[in-house]
């Protein structure tokens, strides 16, 4: 049985797209460009669909990171998850972007504890703890975001994923070379999660944070 | 109902409305828009967040509501056009993404355009063709622009634009200030009716002959936002009430005289006798009312759209988009950049 997932993510600083047959990543591609994503995703999409030599009528599904991240380039990977998804007529699974991290350490056989802290701009990082266990990896709690200092001390030395542990080496233990989410990686979890259960969001953006935004001061203080 | 020509789906995300239309030649057929206007009451002015929040919320429901009142599917779509600049970054990312999907999912031609042009070819869907040349005035909360369209899909320049604020933002401040609701445009123009245009002489902005070498058809609204603050404020201190009406009818006709009397000029300097405005300050009565005169004066005829058309919607980009697919030029590619700062002369962007 062919199932064929379409997955992106545009959280991190990867625009990155993958192809996925249910079984295993025909093709994958990842562009390094934190600031054009509304760019680059739709020419990324379409390269790794050529490479896979499909075309969109062949897609059965589309599976997209909900961050948290930078929110624009969030954004960007989320309406065209949803709006591949209403031209197709086809589902669109959401997963937790550091999940997808998490998922692609778990699968090269590493063990124990481990935390994911990605780029949140603003001297913060989004994070979460995960622990592999016999069937897949688990996440410890809700993803969060604050500064590095702020996290727990003993959290902060276990083993480091994303962006985070390079941007404040002071801040973290033990460097994973795993940097930004790679859509294959999200894709393979995509498929685990279908297969085994596992936590399906809805394609809604994980912010974290309220617009920043200051409501306008009493309407007596322009005169002030 | 027009069955001539390729129907385009346009999709509009520049500021705080999303807009979703089918358009058929010059014949518009679904027009949904969803306003994140009221979100931003609270802050007196767009907040580019809170905006590119509900640009994301909206998208899908907006689509999913123009292929209703069309009667349409996505896949009956001959083109996507896009709003690809001016406008917000974020904002605009939200509707270019979008359009991109739509394009790419259904192996149509992708057209990224300009909002500014795309505002004078809303025109089109209420009046047939455009007179061209024509000068357009373009007025809105985030735009003050005089352009001469010698072909609205090719040739489009910009004669002026304001050096400082849009002449809607001057309207919300002034509004904020005499504790009127935003947006100021509806609440001045409501105050108004019951004020005296020539209670007060606020200053018309780059209209002395000094500037006028420099500044012949450009705006200037922060002066005459601060002249009006100072006025309140003597009076204020005076302990005297503040004659609303009085004060935002005198705004008023500030704004409408030197806009109407810049665009009326710009006619004249090079020969054209047909003039159109849109832009959402259009739904202003005393701007209406004064251009329909001078141009009746100075033997212009005026085009004004209805004002649905008038504020920001995705009918004036699929208006455009066809227009650009009737000329058959190139589609623009799926790289296509949301460009915030895109200048007007750029119909389609690449
Ligand atoms: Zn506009």
């Amino acid at each position: 049985m062919s199932h064929v997932l379409l997955a992106i993510d545009t959280a991190t600083s990867a625009v990155t797209a993958a192809v996925h047959d249910g079984t295993r990543v025909l093709a994958s591609e990842s562009v390094p460009d934190a600031r054009r994503h509304a760019e680059t995703l739709t020419p990324t999409i379409d390269s790794v669909m050529a490479h896979a030599g499909l075309s969109p009528r062949d897609l059965d599904a589309v599976a997209v990171g909900v961050g948290p991240g930078p929110f624009t380039g969030l954004r960007v990977g989320i309406v065209t998850a949803t709006t591949l998804g209403l031209a197709l007529g086809i589902p669109v699974h959401a997963v937790c972007s550091l999940d997808a991290i998490a998922h692609e350490i778990a699968s090269r056989g590493e063990h124990g504890e481990f935390l994911v802290a990605t780029d949140a701009r603003r001297k913060e990082v989004y994070w979460a703890r995960y622990t592999v266990r016999a069937g897949g990896v688990a996440r410890l709690g809700d993803p969060a975001v604050s500064t590095p200092a702020a996290l727990d001390p003993a959290v902060r030395a276990l083993p480091t994923a994303g962006r985070g542990p390079l941007l404040y080496p002071a801040d973290f233990g033990v460097v994973v070379p795993v940097t930004d989410v790679d859509a294959g990686a999200l894709a393979g979890l995509v498929v685990h999660r279908l297969e085994h259960g596992g936590e399906l969001l809805p394609p809604t953006p994980l912010y974290l944070r309220q617009p920043d935004a200051q409501p306008s001061a009493a309407q007596k203080s322009v005169l002030s | 109902m027009a069955t001539d020509g390729p129907l385009v789906l346009g999709i509009e995300s520049s500021c705080d409305e999303t807009g979703v239309s089918f358009v058929r030649g010059t014949t518009l057929l679904a027009d949904a828009v969803a306003s994140s206007v009221q979100e931003h009451a609270r802050f007196g002015g767009v907040v580019p967040e809170v905006a590119s929040r509900a640009h994301l919320e909206a998208m899908i429901p907006t689509i999913e509501r123009a292929c209703a009142d069309a009667g349409s599917r996505l896949s009956d779509v001959d083109a996507v056009a896009v709003t690809s600049g001016p406008g917000l970054a974020g904002a605009l990312m939200v509707g270019v993404a979008a359009a991109k999907a739509v394009a790419w999912a259904l192996g149509k031609p992708l057209y990224g355009v300009n909002h500014l042009c795309a505002h004078v070819c809303a025109d089109v869907l209420d009046h047939g063709p455009l007179p061209e040349p024509t000068v357009a005035l373009l007025v809105s909360g985030g735009h003050t622009n005089l352009l001469l369209v010698r072909d609205i899909a090719d040739d489009v320049q910009s004669l002026g634009a304001t050096v400082d604020d849009a002449a809607g933002e001057a309207f919300d401040k002034v509004a904020r200030l005499l504790g009127l609701p935003y947006p100021g445009g509806p609440s001045i123009d409501q105050a108004a009716a019951q004020g005296d245009p020539r209670a007060i002489a606020f200053p018309r902005g780059l209209t002395a002959r000094k500037d006028l070498e420099r500044h012949r058809f450009d705006f200037s609204f922060s002066g005459l936002k601060t002249a009006v603050v100072r006025w309140v404020q003597e009076r204020e201190r005076a302990g005297e009430p503040i004659p609303v009406a009085d004060v935002a009818a005198s705004f008023n006709e500030a704004v409408a005289d030197v806009l109407t009397r810049k665009a009326i000029d710009a006619c004249r300097e090079h020969g054209i006798h047909d003039l159109q405005i849109g832009g959402g300050v259009t739904a202003n009565s005393r701007l209406r009312e004064l251009a329909e005169q001078r141009c009746a004066d100075a033997g212009i005829s005026l085009r004004v759209p209805r004002v649905r058309l008038c504020t920001d919607n995705g009918a004036m980009v699929a208006a455009l988009g066809a227009q650009i697919v009737a000329r058959g030029h190139a589609p623009s590619s799926f790289a296509l950049p949301a460009d915030s700062s895109m200048p007007v002369e750029l119909v389609q962007a690449r």
